[in-house]
C-alpha cells in the first residue's frame, strides 16, 4: 500500500514536472528465454505496465499460457511473443504443449 | 547410398564371430553395464524383439553414425505412432497429445538432418534401430485392433513406455558414447524433449482411467 502511494505521488510529482516524463517510460521491457524445454529465469521486480518478450529459441514449438488464462501466447520456434502486465499478483504459467514447462510471474502494482 | 566420408570412429568394427568369448574374456567396464542396462530396458518395453546376443554387437562400440540412426529412428518411429493416433482418436487430449509428438520430433529430426548432412555422416542401420523398427510395428499392428477408450489407452501406455526406453538409452549409451559435440548436444536437446514427453503421457494416462 505504501508502495503504491509512493508511485502516485511519483506520477503526480511528474504531472506537475509538466508530463515532461510520461508514466509510460517508467514501464520496462524484460525478457524471458525459451530454450532446450525450460522457461529461462522470470526477471524480479516485475510492474504492472511492463512488458514481458517471450523469446522462443528453442527447436520446438510452445507457447506462454497463464493458468488463470489471461494470456496465452503462441510461440513457434526462432520467434517471440509480448505481454503487458495488466494486473499484480502471482499468475502462473506454463507451455500448453509441455505441462513440465512452468513458472510464476510475480508482478508489483 | 552416399558413402561414410568421414573415417575412423565413424566406421563400424566388424563384428566377431565369437562375441560371447570375448565377453567372458575380460571384465565387464562401464560401456558393457551401460549396454546392458539398454538391453534391460528395452526388453522391459517388448522392443527387445532381436536376440540380446545381436543388440550386444550393435552396442558394442557404437559409432556416431549408428548413434545418429538410433536417435533417428526413434523419433521417426513416435511420429508414425502420433499419426495412427491422429487417424484413430477422438480424444482431444489424445489428440493434442499426438499432434505435439509430431510435431516436436519432426523438428528435431529435421535438425537431425542437417546436423548428418553437415558432418558428412550417412546414418547407419543396426541391431538397436531394428530392434526398435521391429517392436514399434508390432505396437502398430496391435494398436490398429483396438478403438475408442481402449486404442487411447493403449497408445497412451505405449507412449509412456517408449519414451522411457529412448530415454534410457540416451541416458546410459547414446550420449555418453557419441563423439560428435554437436551430435552429443542435440541428443541432450531429445533428451529433455523425451523426458518432458514422457512425463505428458503420464498424466495424461492417470486422467484416462
Amino acid at each position: 500500500m505504501k508502495r503504491g502511494g509512493m508511485a502516485v505521488l511519483a506520477v503526480g510529482i511528474m504531472a506537475l514536472a509538466g508530463g515532461l516524463l510520461p508514466a509510460a517510460a517508467m514501464a520496462r521491457t524484460y525478457t524471458i528465454v525459451i530454450d532446450k524445454m525450460t522457461f529461462g529465469p522470470v526477471p524480479a521486480r516485475l510492474r504492472v505496465g511492463d512488458t514481458i518478450l517471450w523469446v522462443n529459441r528453442d527447436l520446438f514449438r510452445h507457447t506462454a499460457t497463464a493458468k488463470d488464462h489471461s494470456f496465452d501466447i503462441d510461440l513457434k520456434p526462432n520467434k517471440s511473443g509480448k505481454l503487458v502486465l495488466k494486473r499484480a499478483g502471482a499468475i502462473a504459467f506454463s507451455c500448453r504443449f509441455h505441462p513440465g514447462m512452468n513458472g510464476v510471474l510475480t508482478v508489483a502494482k | 547410398m552416399v558413402p561414410v566420408r568421414v573415417s575412423g570412429n565413424l566406421t563400424a568394427k566388424p563384428a566377431s564371430k565369437h562375441p560371447e568369448r570375448e565377453a567372458v574374456s575380460r571384465p565387464l567396464d562401464e560401456k558393457d553395464i551401460a549396454m546392458l542396462k539398454t538391453m534391460k530396458m528395452l526388453g522391459a518395453a517388448g522392443l527387445l524383439t532381436v536376440s540380446g546376443l545381436a543388440l550386444a554387437q550393435g552396442n558394442a562400440g557404437i559409432n556416431d553414425a549408428q548413434i545418429a540412426h538410433i536417435a533417428y529412428t526413434a523419433g521417426a518411429l513416435d511420429v508414425a505412432a502420433g499419426k495412427q493416433a491422429l487417424a484413430k482418436s477422438k480424444s482431444k487430449a489424445v489428440r493434442d497429445f499426438a499432434s505435439e509428438m509430431v510435431r516436436d520430433h519432426e523438428a528435431v529430426n529435421k535438425k537431425a538432418l542437417a546436423l548428418v548432412k553437415k558432418l558428412g555422416v550417412t546414418p547407419q542401420d543396426n541391431a538397436t534401430s531394428k530392434a526398435l523398427s521391429a517392436g514399434a510395428a508390432k505396437e502398430h499392428d496391435a494398436l490398429a485392433k483396438l478403438s475408442g477408450a481402449a486404442f487411447d489407452k493403449a497408445y497412451i501406455k505405449n507412449e509412456v513406455a517408449f519414451h522411457g526406453t529412448v530415454n534410457g538409452a540416451l541416458k546410459s549409451t547414446l550420449i555418453p558414447s557419441a563423439k560428435n559435440g554437436e551430435l552429443k548436444s542435440l541428443l541432450e536437446t531429445g533428451l529433455s524433449l523425451f523426458t518432458e514427453h514422457q512425463h505428458h503421457a503420464e498424466q495424461i494416462a492417470a486422467s484416462l482411467h
